[in-house]
């Protein structure tokens, strides 16, 4: 996996909730044995206006131009921004593989569904759980502003543009009372973010946490030893 | 001090504990076909061994047929899916019930069937319902495929600690409200991230007067609320449920086993993060008419106006489900027509479902609008066991198709799937966008709902049938 120190990108808004794992890449292209080649596929249903199945050729297919991942606008993002709950549903990592696969690094959002956060993590994807308000902030600013990039820095845990440009959200006396966000006119829009300390040390080095866990080989050993004595009926032939 | 339920069992399995993060012993890990081939491929490829091979139960679940099975699977890359499978299970050792073995099914309809799930348990499977194996007392969660092959190669997880919810939901249930309908007015209630981060302890006369069957419809539904992990603590009714089945322990370990089991409560006093009151009597059929299964409501109600929602992103996800579903606001549920209907899924094809199903039937008839009813038992067994009561001839009398064993239209990913515009009855667990086929439209109903539908051709209360 990728070391992730910093990430500077292009941001897409999708402004929906509830963004499920169907949704991001539909059952039919699970059939694949593989971890890469879901890019294509990912959206499928909202990307191409005709029923995809694997193995068709997805540069022939009728596209669906209103959808956000098809505008010229926003070719090439780096940044998926959306509204509650996202990735909920199936625990299929075929999800961020295909996010990964089509050039996602950051994901933002207020909310995420449990399994797809930690599965983004064990393949070099940063979710990011930001303040309702801060993503509407967010949401304005990516849609107002064609090209609009923010810089994501895992190690200061700052997310940042170069915009120069006051907030646009009514309730942004709020946003402005949250504790280490820095916004005003003259300054960028700077924002902290929380992240568990294990995975952020793991998505920093890019570590292989298989690896990680089998350095307490002996303690597994010794604590498998004593759990079958206590609970022997577990133990199972 | 008090212990909660989920307290208790993590408590057991903890290995190693750094800061806020665990490393958690795994007793149970159940595996099949579509997230278990990257695991067993990067085991393959760091040349690591299987920690625990006696620890697995595979089968094939989410791609079989559920036709004729004499055959070959019809769909090339479904059938190289399941042969990997194959393949994995005879390179690595691993117990494995074959698409023909009569003992296939779905991963968690067949884990408890065989005694595999245990209370106090740590279960994992790559798939998101194993919440369902909390019926048992039992901590039993969904995991991506990085996961797996971590439990593969180290019989470990890396874990944080979920809050603890509990949801109480006292009082006698209707006449034909099922666990299907608690665990769906819960959903609509609390919201499909109501439970995230949270282990929901289900808890309550409602939920101790449920069978096992009930049960574990009910956990599986709790990832249906952003809940990974879902459980019931453990009683008679999961000891007798237990007792003699082929995996479960026997003699001296039983008798031990059983005095621990019974154990495995929440202590009396204890707090919970979370705490929310349900009052069972008041519970009425559900049926769920939008894109997600918060978008619920009682058969007796009409679709909700998006204009009258006050919070602008709830407005715009009621608008686009309602266009999805091509469904007006204000329409009463009783006037939804379908035109297929699905029984089955890791949340519905248990005997009891099948049963309660065919009890609606009865010697009616499908009605004429109904283009497919399909009737997927949960497992082999428990196909066997109906057709050894009848209930296959009440189906396939009345219209109905009885099927062999698997997902089967929960997901599609085999043949069994909607149309576009097709509008669908079923006791599966996601009415998501394309879930049960491209365009296709989902309900999400209890089984006697599902089959009085079938019969009607549109949603009735089952409770003014005789």
């Amino acid at each position: 996996m990728e070391p992730f120190n910093e990430h500077k990108g292009l941001v897409i808004p999708l402004d929906r909730a509830n963004i499920d794992t169907d949704a991001i890449i539909p059952k039919q292209f699970l059939k694949s044995i593989k971890k890469s080649g879901f890019g294509p596929n990912l959206f499928d249903e909202w990307r191409y206006l005709d029923h995809g199945e694997p193995g068709m050729d997805n540069s022939k297919r009728k596209i669906n131009p209103d959808f956000i991942l098809n505008l010229p606008r926003y070719k090439g993002g780096s940044i998926l921004v959306a509204r509650e709950n996202f990735g909920c549903g199936s625990s299929r990592e075929h999800a961020p593989w295909a996010l990964l696969d089509f050039g996602i690094k950051v994901i933002i959002a207020p909310s995420f569904a449990d399994i797809f956060y930690g599965n983004c993590f064990k393949n070099g994807i940063l979710p990011i759980a930001l303040n309702k308000i801060i993503v509407d902030e967010i949401f304005i600013r990516a849609e107002k502003n064609v090209g609009y990039q923010i810089t994501v820095n895992l190690k200061k845990q700052r997310i940042y543009d170069e915009l120069h440009e006051p907030l646009n959200v009514s309730d942004g006396d709020i946003l402005e009372g949250l504790p280490g966000v820095r916004i005003d006119p003259y300054k960028k829009f700077n924002v902290p973010f929380e992240i568990d300390s294990f995975k952020k040390s793991c998505l920093m080095e890019g570590l292989d946490d298989i690896g990680l866990t089998l350095k307490n080989k002996t303690d597994i050993q010794n604590f498998e030893k004593n759990y079958q004595e206590n609970f022997p009926w577990l133990k199972g032939e | 001090m008090a212990s909660t339920l989920y307290e208790k069992i993590f408590k057991r399995h903890v290995v190693r504990e750094d800061n806020d993060t665990f490393l958690i012993y795994i007793d149970r890990h159940l595996i099949h076909e579509v997230t278990s081939p990257q695991a067993f491929e990067g085991i393959r490829l760091a040349n690591r061994e299987i920690w625990r091979t006696e620890s697995i139960l595979a089968v094939p679940d989410h791609n079989v047929p559920t036709t004729d099975r004499s055959i070959e699977i019809e769909d090339p890359v479904s059938k190289i899916q399941v042969e990997t499978l194959d393949k994995n299970c005879e390179e690595f050792n691993l117990l494995q019930f074959k698409m023909n073995d009569e003992r296939q099914g779905i991963v968690h309809v067949i884990g408890p069937e065989q005694g595999s799930t245990l209370p106090g348990m740590t279960i994992v499977c790559g798939d998101s319902h194993t919440s369902t194996h909390g019926a048992f007392g039992a901590i039993a969660m969904g995991i991506g495929t990085s996961d797996v092959e971590h439990v593969l190669a180290t019989q470990c997880l890396i874990v944080n600690k979920f809050k603890t919810m509990r949801i109480n939901v006292n009082g006698a249930l209707q006449n034909g409200v099922t666990a299907k309908d608690i665990a769906l007015t819960i959903i609509g209630k609390i919201g499909t991230a109501g439970g995230t981060g949270y282990a929901i302890e289900f808890s309550g006369t409602s939920i101790s007067s449920l069978s096992m069957e009930g049960r574990m419809t009910l956990c599986n539904m709790a990832i249906e609320a952003g809940s990974r992990v879902g459980l019931v603590a453990v009683d008679d009714k999961t000891i007798e449920y237990i007792k003699g089945k082929p995996l479960a322990p026997k003699g001296v370990l039983w008798e031990k086993a059983k005095k621990d089991w019974l154990n495995l409560v929440s202590d009396k006093d204890v707090i919970f993060d979370a705490e929310i009151e349900i009052e069972g009597s008041l519970i009425e059929p559900q049926v769920t008419w939008g894109t997600s299964p918060e978008m619920v409501s009682s058969i007796t109600s009409k679709i909700p106006n998006p204009d009258r929602c006050k919070d602008k992103t709830l407005s715009s996800s009621y608008q686009i489900a309602l266009k999805y579903m091509n469904l007006k606001p204000n329409t009463p549920i009783k006037e939804i027509s379908i035109d297929k209907v699905f029984i089955g899924s890791c949340t519905n094809s248990r005997i009891e479902d099948l049963r309660a199903a065919a009890g609606i039937v009865g010697s009616k008839k499908i009605a004429k609008n109904i283009k497919l009813a399909l009737v997927v038992p949960g497992s082999g067994l428990v196909k066997l066991q109906a057709e050894s009561e009848g209930l296959d001839k009440i189906f396939t009398k009345a219209g109905f198709e009885w099927r062999e064993p698997g997902c089967s239209m929960c997901l599609a990913m085999n043949a069994d799937k909607l149309g576009p515009g097709e509008r669908c009855a079923s006791t599966s667990n996601r009415n998501f966008e394309g879930r049960q086929g491209q365009g296709g439209r989902t309900h999400l109903v209890s089984p006697q709902m599902a089959a009085a539908a079938a019969i009607y051709g549109k949603f009735v209360d089952i409770r003014e049938l005789n």
